[in-house]
């Protein structure tokens, strides 16, 4: 077909707007008479609230109102529980959700207590300091292991401990397993992820219009469907007189899916209050206590290993920061448990969490969503297990991979979609072996020698992993050929700068022999299609994708119908290529597309019964599981053993995530995956004190990596295709971060040559002046 | 309440703008909510994520970091006046998308100011001197590398 387009580099639709400045993102939202909201915010962790008084804000000119968890009577409830657990027997979880504004207690630095409009953000943030706060301080519970001892103060005082949830899940049977074991190889581990930090934070734009009884809402949300119908419900609205749109979104990364933020339940009711339209832009300061975290958890970890090499069985208990209150169940931690499974035959595996309450943000995925902690427990237990048996660290890998006559994989758990965790399809062991080709693994140990002869310090990393992808329930789509000859496709996802405008585009000009660029795609409008889920877990390409392609088949079936009606021939005779219908064999005897769907539509004249008007279908799709993709990433770093200064001389990718829609956007994804993924090994950590204050909330001191950080990376791909979805597809969005810690403490260890001298990098992140401390703490010891 | 006003007068993208303003306001939200040039984003408002970097007089400048009557007298050039009116784009806008350079978009309007000042004054860069001059500029999409690789190539195209 001369417009295929499919699996090309095809450049993106999106762009022009956004190269020229005229994407609307919900801060650029400007209505007649907005007035602007800021919030007063906890500057303690945790403590009772004793009286707020804010007589003094409402004197002030320009502020309209301020209103306290009192004013919101029947309307202030706590949020729904977004994700139940999944049925795993035994779970223990006490749902404890947050609150538009705090009541009687705060339980985190940031949570909300006074909202305050006024005609302009300036004058509310001035309104913000003539609030008098009272608050009795309590001791906050931030250290995870001591939160959970008897003596500790407790988050929820109606609980009887500091558990959220306690899980057990098993496969075969460990003790068996350990008692056959060439040895047990037993640690603690520390892993820590941050914040997602999007370049633009979260806003909220309310607007009440009466008359129309319709209430527009302009949010920053990864999931616009599900907050449509949920503040409908709130606010006692049909869904229909609620629009949501997600406009441009400036980067989210998991944190902007929530159920919901405090501010988008209170904008929509304030201006209903005052019948204006409302505006809230989180700054930057805020955006580090009021949008959600992932952090941290510790392991304590063991691996049962036969003399080859070959993993008997591991065991594992963790401890999961859940933050304040757990709105979001237990995906992370889930996510966690799975995923340590990575590609690897593990026939054992007993591994307990506990979730635990802290006096912290509330902790849901960001990229990743807790796979990097589970990827890191077995890549560092297999380098210990290599250590330990003189293996190479390649060689127990490759030992360990799941063969591929063994798809589809069954690994018994309950992963977070409730269903057991099951591999769909794959071939590891050639990732394997490209990644150490690229990464020129057999020349380096001499490289090494002669780099460490020279004085030079220079160490190779290699880590493995799975990313359990695409999961459902659903997602659905509208494709429509207008009059004009163009394409519209409506779809329920949000967007933040994947490439959808254009790889959906790309997936209905295969089906309908249109150019990607004569295609329109509108995500995150709830008034353009009313169905939907949402853009997490590298779901968006798999799930919305594949409900574009059924609904573009149909509509190709549509056009091919009536241009054989009109030319009096069968269907098999026609070819929809270049924007029209052509008769096989009969140059000049077409109909275009757009005069097609211009008939499909007539002013006069009877139509048979049945039949739908217009060129258009909707299509849902929605898959039994999850897709499993899976990569290796292999690295170099040469670092300063005196300042530990570290330099990526190389970085390789090696990635599988089934068809491959547009090369281009899929490296894309990969490249800002791995940058998140070396912010998170090497630069990012949420500094806490004892008493839950953020100690480095600014972008000055909690670093991002810049572009002298982040190295040029190769990448390169198999397609093994998932049988899940008829395209074949894996999602890809979280594939680039999830392996980075283990990569780097590898690295790390073998450049400066730290298991010789005794000291193992059991944490992450790992910063220069944690490597000093780690260093020499292993050298006293 | 402060209230105190005073006049200003500017050109941004080459127009005339006349505007009474309180001396507090940021010339950031001047631009994006007084003259509804919403193309230059704000990331941080504290001057590192560089997302609102305009252009003074041709130097850039972080629009969070001055106040709107700091730019009195001065031309400011934004996002909003890099393509041609006719639509076509600059050899870096157009580097770009060729090198998807952007995914998320929030923080090319800073990149691209940056990097366009960077570019005047540096024909023939290295990709070292390429990766030091957009340091100042956070992306937390893409990972820099296309973003580099785009003002190799716009540098190269405008070399001819």
């Amino acid at each position: 077909m001369s417009t295929r387009s499919f699996g090309q580099p095809v450049k993106r639709n999106e762009d022009r707007k956004l190269l020229t400045g005229q994407a609307l993102f919900v801060d650029d939202v400007e209505l007649p008479g907005m007035l602007h909201v800021a919030f007063l915010r906890s500057q303690v962790a945790h403590a009772r609230i004793v009286g707020i008084d804010v007589s003094k804000a409402l004197q002030r000119p320009g502020v309209i109102a301020a209103w306290t968890a009192a004013d919101l009577g029947a309307y202030w409830r706590h949020g729904p529980l977004l994700v139940p657990p999944p049925p795993i027997p035994g779970t223990i979880f006490h749902e404890r959700t947050q609150v538009p504004l705090a009541k009687d207690k705060v339980r985190h630095v940031g949570e909300p207590l006074v909202m305050v409009v006024a005609e302009s953000r300036y004058i509310a943030e001035d309104a913000l300091d003539d609030i008098d706060v009272e608050l009795e301080a309590l001791d906050a519970v931030v250290d995870l292991e001591r939160a959970l001892e008897a003596s500790s103060a407790r988050v929820h005082d109606d609980l009887d401990s500091n558990v959220s949830a306690h899980v057990h899940q098993s496969k075969g049977n460990y003790v068996a397993a350990a008692a056959k074991a060439h040895c047990i190889l037993k640690r603690r581990f520390l892993y820590e992820h941050g914040i997602s930090s999007p370049i633009e934070t979260r806003g909220v734009v309310a607007n009440w219009d009466a008359r129309a009884s319709q209430m527009t809402i302009w949010d920053t949300t990864q999931a616009p469907v599900f907050v449509r119908n949920g503040l409908a419900a709130m606010l006692g609205l049909n869904e229909r007189n609620v629009r949501v749109v997600a406009p441009f979104v400036g980067g989210g990364f998991g944190p902007k899916i929530m159920m919901f933020y405090p501010e988008e339940v209170l904008l929509p009711w304030a201006s209903m209050r005052l019948n204006r339209p409302l505006k809230w832009i989180e700054d930057r300061l805020e955006h580090f206590f009021a949008t959600t975290h992932e952090r941290g958890q510790i392991h304590d970890a063991e691996i049962a290993i036969a003399a080859d090499g070959r993993i008997l069985g591991v065991k594992d208990m963790f401890l999961h920061d859940g933050g304040a209150y757990d709105p979001y169940g237990l995906t992370v931690p889930i996510n966690s448990q799975c995923t340590l499974l990575g590609p690897y035959v593990i026939a054992n595996y007993d591994s307990t969490f506990t979730q635990v309450f802290t006096n912290l943000p509330i902790v849901t995925p960001y990229r990743g969503a807790g796979r990097q902690h589970g990827v890191f427990v077995i890549e560092r237990l297999l380098d210990l297990a290599a250590h330990e048996l003189g293996i190479d660290r390649a060689e127990i890998r490759r030992i360990n991979l799941i063969p591929p006559e063994a798809f589809p994989y069954n690994n018994e758990i309950i992963y977070q979609d409730f269903a057991p965790l099951s591999y769909d399809s794959g071939n590891y062991e050639p990732v394997l072996d490209m990644a150490l080709e690229a990464i020129g693994y057999a020349g380096f140990k001499a490289a090494q020698a002669e780099a460490r002869a020279q004085g030079r310090y220079i160490g190779l990393g290699l880590a493995c992993y799975v990313e359990g992808t695409g999961i459902g329930p659903y997602e659905g789509a509208k494709v429509q050929v207008q009059s004009n000859g163009k394409v519209s496709i409506a779809t329920g996802i949000g967007t933040q700068g994947q490439g959808h405008f254009t790889v959906f585009a790309q997936i209905a000009a295969e089906q309908l022999g249109v150019a990607v660029t004569d295609i329109d795609v509108v995500t995150g409008d709830t008034d353009q299609f009313y169905w939907g889920a949402g853009t997490f877990a590298s779901r968006g390409a798999v799930v919305a994708g594949n409900a574009v392609n059924e609904a573009a088949k149909v509509v190709r079936q549509k056009a091919l119908k009536l241009a054989g009606e009109l030319f009096e021939c069968s269907e098999d005779d026609l070819v929809l290529e270049n924007g029209k219908v052509s008769i096989t064999g009969v140059p000049g005897q077409f109909i275009t597309l757009g005069d097609l769907a211009g008939r499909a539509n007539p002013m006069r004249g009877a139509v048979k019964p049945g039949t739908e008007p217009g060129l258009e279908a909707t299509q849902y799709f929605g898959p039994p599981s999850g897709a499993t993709a899976n990569g290796v990433h292999a690295m170099i770093v040469e670092m300063d053993p005196r300042t530990f200064d570290l330099k990526i001389l190389k970085y390789v990718v090696v990635h599988d995530c089934g068809t491959v829609i547009n090369p281009m956007i899929l490296a894309g994804q990969i490249h800002g995956g791995v940058a998140q993924g070396i912010g998170n090994a090497f630069f990012e950590k949420l500094a806490w004190d004892d008493q839950g204050q953020l100690l480095n909330a600014s972008l000055a001191d909690y670093l991002l990596p810049t572009s002298l950080d982040v190295p040029r990376m190769e990448l390169s791909h198999t397609v093994t295709p998932s049988p899940l979805n008829p395209m074949g597809i894996k999602g890809a969005g979280e594939a680039g971060a999830i392996p980075v810690g283990p990569l780097f403490a590898q690295a790390i260890e073998d450049a400066l040559d730290l298991p010789s001298r005794g000291i193992e990098l059991l944490e992450i992140p790992l910063s220069p002046s944690r490597l000093y401390e780690l260093t020499r703490k292993g050298e006293r010891s | 309440m402060d209230n105190d006003l005073h006049d200003i007068a500017l050109t941004v993208n080459g127009a005339a703008y006349n505007g009474r303003v309180e001396s507090r306001l940021l010339l950031s939200d001047f631009l994006r909510h007084d003259l509804k040039l919403a193309g230059t984003h704000v990331g941080c408002e504290h001057g590192v994520c560089g997302a609102c970097t305009v252009l003074l007089d041709g130097e850039p400048v972080r629009s969070c970091l001055m106040l709107a009557v700091q730019a009195n007298g001065h031309a400011i050039s934004t996002i909003e006046g890099l393509a041609s009116p006719a639509g076509d784009y600059t050899p870096l806008q157009q580097a770009m998308h060729d090198h998807h350079g952007l995914q998320c978009g929030y923080c090319t309007p800073g990149i691209l100011m940056t990097m366009t000042a960077f570019l005047d004054e540096h024909a023939s860069p290295s990709e070292d001197e390429v990766r030091e001059a957009l340091s100042g500029n956070l992306c937390r999409c893409t990972g820099y590398q296309n973003i580099v690789d785009a003002v190799m190539t716009a540098a190269s195209r405008m070399r001819g």
